[in-house]
């Protein structure tokens, strides 16, 4: 009588044996780290699939909208052009204006994507280096910018842009409301949305700094710029990128809701979120309005989860953390 | 305990303080409430003088941030100063919004907390199954999901929704457009219909952003504990699965989600935002979002200091609850 527990044990030992085998022996070919992570990166298929839609989505937004024959400016003025549904001459249909909503969705793509990139970079790079400075000199620098951070949490962040943002746009008159140009959006946006990875790499460097490499290159002369960019930075580079792509979905949700309640970007810039809000009246009626721009919202931002999801897990394979 | 809680509590004055500082330069950095007025069409100098005076933009910064916390703090909240906005009074324009608001976080709130956790700890429980799959998925499409989006094709659906409950007999239950203004009418059953009627939408698109947050970090946490050395002790010991999931893993794993429950009500509030702007409540959401466009300086301000002072409570709220559950925190 075998006991089938145990067999599935000896299975599993042996397995874990070959693995190891198998690990010891890529391991002497020495492969660098990079590439490494790459393919493992390469083998996570969700992610692939997500990049591959999100190149994709770009290329189709950018090359695309330039292409197209119809400009987002184009309205048909001979009449009988408002409103028709998705055909082979309008894929997205036409709007009350008569004008392509293809066009309208694809220009709105680009700022979107634009959007979100200026604000991912630009909240990355100052929570980087506003986190590892607070890290590494402790003290009264650590004070001073982990109360600041807490003091802008204080404030919703939509309204807190939304205020920021309202004295560079003209009068309420001329243009309904707060809100701008997509850059002024955008810049607000990375200035007030860093403090989630300061936090993070505060954290990393408060430990790495106490770590035996860094504590020998201090000895060899290095000075703080050496120490914290080629020696703890580094080490931090995994939760820096996969925070990058995380924040570039995050940027298009906020963005669009911010265009959304009327204190974001306003005409002649457009954006998806803006575009939804000026249809929202129409998801009965004419649902193409809604559904396209809606779709292409969330096609961003899902593939920008999935891939920083996916670096996450090619980075560091064991740590399947949990996204909270 | 009380010392860390009175610790806790004078750390958070200074907090409130630099806050109400924070929110009043960012209000003088909206720009002049009487912009509009002034282009509209020339005016006399004697007049935008006196409109200036009325605004109060033409004391210096710090005497203006001084007036304005001596009588805030009193409870003069000053008044709409925009020309042509009715020249209302603050103070019962934010508090009736604030009901408003805080009656529909609470209810999705406390919603979103318990769904959260319970599909979280049966995720955490049967981990990799159909269940935990589906339920990673939809949080994934609702982190990803504009919020407004799900807003509007919630209220889209309330039409032809009715229109089915009427043909039942259930006549239109869902109202869209925010609590009744005179009240509710009619016997306890009539009233508990109204009320479900206005509140099941933005209650469940509120819900709908915490939720996924909730869940997933049920999830965690719980896989965490579940993985500990006491809890391989407990079933070693030979307790019932049920007895060692909810003695010893359930308890343990319900601190982290308390305090992120807490920490969240800045996001919520984001959330409520937006959800009062697609079901035209009258609630902090409108409120901030007309005020902003107006530049209405009072009104902008006082709701800033206000949603502050929750946000700050409720961190406070978040730490001592951690405290509480978790006496290592206290040693510090």
């Amino acid at each position: 009588m075998t006991n089938p527990t145990l067999e599935v044990a000896a299975e599993a030992s042996a397995t874990s044996v070959q693995e190891l085998s198998a690990s010891t022996f890529d391991a002497t070919q020495a492969r660098r780290q990079s590439i490494v992570i790459l393919r493992r990166f390469l083998r996570h298929r969700l992610a692939m699939i997500s990049l591959f839609v999100f190149v994709a989505l770009f290329l189709f937004a950018f090359i695309g909208g330039a292409l197209w024959k119809y400009s987002y400016s184009f309205e048909d003025t001979t009449g009988g052009g408002r409103y028709l549904a998705p055909t082979i001459n309008h894929p997205f249909g036409t709007d009350a204006l008569a004008a392509d909503s293809m066009a309208q969705v694809l220009r709105g793509t680009q700022f979107s994507i634009l959007i979100a990139l200026v604000v991912a970079f630009l909240s990355t790079s100052i929570g980087v280096v506003l986190g590892a400075l607070a890290g590494f000199f402790r003290g009264w620098a650590d004070s001073l910018i982990s109360r600041f951070i807490d003091l802008v949490l204080v404030i919703p962040a939509i309204v807190l842009v939304g205020v920021l943002s309202r004295n560079s746009f003209g009068s309420s008159a001329t243009n309904g409301g707060g809100g701008g140009n997509w850059y002024i959006i955008a810049l607000f946006l990375g200035l007030t949305g860093w403090t989630g990875v300061a936090r993070v790499i505060r954290g990393m460097t408060l430990s790495l700094r106490e770590k035996e490499f860094v504590e020998a290159a201090r000895a060899l002369g290095g000075g703080v710029g050496r120490l914290v960019f080629r020696h703890i930075l580094p080490n931090t580079l995994d939760v820096i990128i996969v925070n990058a792509t995380i924040a570039v979905s995050q940027a298009v949700l906020a963005e669009a809701a911010l265009s959304f309640i009327g204190l974001g970007v306003h005409p002649p810039n457009t954006s998806l979120g803006l575009l939804i809000s000026l249809n929202k009246l129409e998801i009965s009626l004419h649902p193409w309005l809604f559904w396209f721009p809606f779709v292409f919202i969330i096609l961003i931002s899902l593939t920008a989860n999935f891939i920083g999801d996916g670096l996450r897990d090619a980075f560091d394979p064991r740590q399947k953390r949990v996204r909270a | 305990m009380l010392r860390y809680v009175i610790r806790r509590i004078l750390i958070s004055i200074p907090i409130v303080i630099l806050a109400t500082f924070l929110c009043f330069a960012l209000v003088t950095a909206m720009g002049d409430p009487l912009g509009d007025w002034k282009t509209q069409r020339p005016r006399l100098p004697a007049a935008v003088a006196a409109e200036e005076a009325i605004v109060g933009y033409d004391q210096p910064f710090f005497t203006r941030y001084g007036h304005w916390a001596v009588n805030f703090v009193e409870g003069n909240w000053n008044r709409n100063v925009v020309p042509g906005d009715n020249n209302q009074p603050v103070k019962p324009q934010i508090m009736s919004a604030l009901g408003v608001t805080a009656k529909l976080v609470l209810f999705a709130e406390l919603i979103a907390i318990a769904i959260g956790m319970l599909t979280g700890v049966v995720s955490a429980v049967r981990q990799y199954s159909m269940f935990d799959y589906s339920i990673t998925g939809v949080a994934f499409v609702l982190f990803s999901m504009p919020l407004f989006c799900i807003a509007i094709i919630l209220k889209s659906v309330a039409p032809p929704l009715n229109n089915w409950l009427q043909s039942i007999g259930f006549g239109r239950w869902i109202t869209t457009a925010g609590p009744p203004t005179s009240g509710y009418t009619g016997g306890f059953w009539h009233v508990i219909y109204q009320f479900t009627g206005v509140y099941v939408l933005p209650v469940i698109c509120l819900f709908a952003i915490s939720f996924a947050l909730y869940s997933r970090f049920q999830r965690g946490s719980m896989l965490d504990v579940l993985n500990s050395d006491y809890v391989r002790t407990a079933q070693a010991k030979g307790l019932s699965q049920s007895r060692v999931i909810f003695r010893h893993a359930f308890r343990n794993a319900l601190i982290p989600v308390v305090t992120v429950a807490a920490l969240n009500i800045g996001a919520v509030f984001s959330g409520a935002i937006i959800t009062e702007t697609v079901f035209n409540w009258q609630g902090m959401g409108t409120l901030i979002v007309n005020a902003v466009e107006q530049i209405e300086p009072w009104m902008v301000l006082a709701w800033l200091v206000v949603t502050a002072i929750f946000i700050i409570l409720f961190n406070l709220i978040a730490d001592i609850l951690y405290a509480y559950l978790d006496p290592r925190i206290r040693l510090d």
